[in-house]
């Protein structure tokens, strides 16, 4: 199934490629974006797993770039397929060595493929400044997931927030949205002033941080912190005039959800797995306007300045009107 | 897309136009399935439900109330939805999200005349409210045949289910066929609308919710590269095509006297026709996509001579895909005098400036060569080659497939050179395939149903007048072949009786092999 290439090029890739394609009849394959993930020799085989389930959501090119930077000579060696294992797209794993190791976008840029969207995914550990990254600079979306920095999670989530470009996102916000999809319905059905609120979960959670600040952001109320044992987010509740709207999930799996003057009902709102959190990410590749409101409320609430927000031009192909509009939301959120 | 929409986002902070992530989850509601027991319910209402819950689409606390003549309780019902569930549904089945649903199930017994079982699915129903908090929101599922919607809607309406109290809603779902001819479908109509008012009335055209069918409005509309050739300048005909390769299997009690024309035609291929054909409308909520759909409807003309442009056939016994199978006459339950069509071929032309002298053939049968729907546009001919005839033998007409099912997705067909020394040209195919490029997400068609009547969104679904309308088209023809002798026979497998090319042909064209 795989080639395997040994002390080779960007271009040998490209053409094994190619070649892999025709042999299999140059089947239409409609890919329809570049997915590099950002990875090392750990965690590579979990992360090119999770990116093939993905591609059978959304055809891509995967590129696993892993970074050996301390062997020796510059070199480069990669693994290139095609289909397999469910997934209609091609993947390429690219084992990058010595000095090369600080040069992967001389890999990468010759393997987009033309038109299409690129989207940068570093499963683990993420740059401070994805999108200063020489990879980032090359995706118009950057995933990051700050859970996976252990106890230091919330910690990196701040730094995420502060160097925010538009097309950041992040996978522990990804996470929260049955969270407030099941809030937004539950405010569908009781329109009533909320007057604060609280947030439960587990020590050192960014998606517990990131729904405080969206529902401050939203709701202009006082939110509190509390927490548990999780695991993850465990509660969040609003309290209105009315009584308390409350959304609770103890164990992770079903959740009871009770609004004022209703009966409380049980609701699935299990956590998600990584391929389905990546794949909702791939839905939508402009820049997720929502999230960069909620970032600098969360730089506000934690006090820091976040870094200019107003893209440089040039570097990425945003529209103007989105570009526009990413302008006019920051200030919304920092007139607040 | 409704009225209502703009309001809900300014009064809930939570919600924000910008924020695509989250979904629409229907407010707090029930459904009431009639007939639980049949295969639409089972095989697709009821998985869809699963599907929407999975999705996390479902309100907390949805109720689902089954009405059937049977002797159950409440738990021999929940194996019912269990089974049909693990069956059918598309996405897996997770044991958090059916505990969700299935504390929320209820089952009443009773006939359709049965009093007491109306009072007691009202009692349900109040029941659901008060322990679930539906909030009085409920949808009525009619999935019964016709004959018995004068029973339940007059039933509903004398126990009050289908007076809404203030903020609440009562909505009915009706499946095809919607009548049987134009003055059918009018009494059909005033039946249910005696009891409920337009807007809550939702005719379900499976066809609507396929995200193919969604997709020709995208294709249309919202590029530049096809609108400027979408035109009697351009377009030299269009065939719409829906053939099964099956027979009429356990559907024989309603297929006979029913025929091709009448289960299909009126329709899902005229629905299809009027995508196709419309101009654009100035927005997409339902009043102005139906406004454009009816301008369409309003302008079929059925040919002046029927015998010359219409089709029917029947199939015969013979082999269909390396299966000995029998002809429609030897079916079970079929009378051996049977005149019904399980094939029909109609030519109509669209009286507008775009489409004038562009003839739009539907065709659709049963055992034919294989399982397809598909819409395919076909282009004139280049009106001048600059290469000799041998060259351009092989060259045919362009065309723009869409194909609806299966392997949902568009072809574009153009010539393309030979490689070699010599000029020589022939067709070759384009192909964008749904199933390659956005593959597990896309829901069943009945998925998207479901929610919209739950949304109360109603753009996908055809109202009375469009239903009227494609009647007063079909009527003639059908009428016509009543008074005019017998369906062609064709043989299983075929691509329809001889009677079907010769029709073509007389225009100077040919059905295309799908």
């Amino acid at each position: 199934m795989a080639i395997e290439l040994t002390d080779t090029t960007a271009s040998e890739i490209a053409a094994a490629l190619l070649t892999e394609r025709r042999k299999a009849g140059s089947p239409a394959m409609g890919m329809v974006l570049t997915l590099v993930v950002v990875t090392d020799e750990g965690d590579h085989y979990d992360a090119i797993k999770v990116a093939k389930s993905v591609s059978r959501e959304h055809p891509s090119r995967i590129l696993g770039i892993i970074r050996r930077p301390n062997r020796g000579a510059a070199s480069l060696h990669a693994e290139v397929s095609i289909g397999g294992s469910g997934s209609s797209g091609e993947t390429v794993i690219a084992r990058l060595s010595g000095e090369l190791a600080r040069h992967s976008e001389s890999v990468v840029l010759p393997l987009l493929l033309p038109d299409s969207p690129v989207v940068a995914w570093w499963p683990r550990k993420a740059p401070d400044d994805p999108a200063e990254d020489p990879i980032g600079a090359l995706a118009q979306r950057r995933i990051t997931d700050c859970a996976a920095s252990g106890t230091t999670a919330s910690k990196t989530l701040l730094t995420q927030a502060v160097n925010y470009s538009p097309g950041n996102t992040d996978l522990s916000w990804t996470r929260l949205t049955p969270w407030r999809a099941l809030l937004a319905a539950a405010l569908d059905q009781y329109p009533a002033r909320i007057r604060s609120g609280r947030v439960e979960a587990e020590r050192n959670n960014p998606s517990a941080d990131l729904l405080i600040a969206w529902l401050w952001s939203r709701l202009r109320v006082d939110v509190e912190r509390t927490f548990s044992k999780g695991p993850g987010l465990t509660s969040v509740v609003l309290s209105t005039g009315g009584g308390d709207i409350e959304i609770c999930r103890p164990g992770g799996r079903l959740a009871h959800f009770t609004i004022p003057n209703s009966p409380n009902r049980p609701v699935a709102l299990k956590r998600r797995e990584t391929a389905e959190l990546l794949a909702e990410e791939l839905r939508r590749l402009d820049p997720d306007d929502v999230y960069a409101d909620t970032v600098h409320a969360l730089c506000r609430l934690a006090g820091k300045t976040a870094k200019a927000d107003v893209p440089q031009t040039g570097k990425r192909r945003t529209s103007t009107s989105t570009r526009a509009q990413t302008a006019k939301h920051s200030q919304t959120a920092s007139s607040r | 897309m409704t009225l209502t929409a703009p309001a809900e986002v300014l009064l809930n902070p939570l919600r924000d136009p910008q924020d695509r992530r989250l979904p629409r989850i229907a407010g707090p509601c029930g459904m009431v399935i009639f007939g639980v027991t049949g295969d639409l319910s089972r095989k697709k209402v009821m998985p869809a439900i699963y599907d929407l819950a999975n999705r996390g689409l479902l309100p907390p606390g949805f109720g689902l109330v089954g009405f059937a003549r049977r002797d159950w309780a409440d738990q021999d019902f929940t194996q019912i939805v269990h089974d049909s569930v693990k069956q059918h549904s598309r996405t897996p089945f997770r044991e958090e999200v059916w505990q969700q649903m299935a504390s929320g199930f209820r089952f009443v017994p009773g006939d359709f005349a049965d009093d007491v079982a109306f009072e007691q699915l009202r009692e349900t129903i109040q029941e659901l409210d008060r322990e679930r908090g539906t909030g009085g929101n409920h949808a009525f599922y009619l999935a019964i045949p016709p004959s018995f919607f004068p029973d339940v809607v007059s039933q509903l309406k004398e126990h009050g289910l289908s007076q809404p109290d203030t903020g609440s809603w009562r909505r009915v779902v009706v499946e095809k066929p919607f009548g049987h001819d134009l003055e059918s479908a009018r009494k059909l109509n005033a039946i249910i609308s005696e009891v409920f008012p337009p807007e809550s009335v939702f005719r379900i055209d499976h066809y609507l919710g396929k995200e193919t069918v969604q997709n020709i409005l995208a294709l249309r509309f919202a590029n530049q590269l096809f609108e400027p050739v979408w035109n009697s300048n351009y377009v030299d005909h269009v065939q719409i095509t829906m053939a099964e390769d099956i027979g009429i299997g356990s559907r024989a009690g309603y297929y006979d006297g029913i025929g091709a024309a009448r289960d299909v035609i009126q329709n899902h291929l005229v629905q299809l026709m009027a995508l196709i054909a419309m101009e654009e409308p100035v927005s997409f909520d339902a009043h102005s996509l139906r406004v454009e759909k009816q301008k369409v409807l309003r302008s079929l003309r059925t040919p002046s001579r029927l015998d010359l442009h219409t089709s029917r056939g029947q199939y015969t016994a013979g082999w269909a895909g390396g299966q000995k199978v029998p002809g429609y006459l030897q079916e079970e339950d079929i009378p051996r005098s049977s005149t019904t069509e399980t094939f029909a071929a109609i030519r109509l032309d669209i009286d507008t400036r775009r489409w004038a002298g562009v003839p739009f053939y539907l065709r659709t049968g049963k055992r034919l060569g294989r399982r397809v729907t598909e819409v395919a546009v076909m282009f004139k001919r280049a009106p001048h080659l600059p290469f000799d005839a041998a060259e351009t033998e092989e060259l045919g007409q362009n065309a723009l497939v869409i194909r609806v099912q299966p392997d949902e997705g568009v072809t574009v067909r153009f010539g393309a050179k030979v490689p070699g020394t010599a000029m020589e040209i022939r067709d070759v195919n384009m192909d964008f395939a749904y199933g390659g490029t956005f593959v597990e997400s896309s829901p069943e068609a009945y998925e998207r149903l479901v929610l919209d009547v739950l949304l109360g969104d109603p753009p996908l679904f055809p109202q009375l007048e469009e239903v009227e309308l494609s009647w007063q088209m079909l009527d003639p023809i059908i009428d016509y072949w009543a008074d005019h002798g017998k369906p062609d026979p064709y043989e299983s497998g075929t691509w329809g009786p001889r009677s079907a090319v010769e029709m073509l042909a007389r225009d100077g064209r040919v059905w295309r092999r799908p």
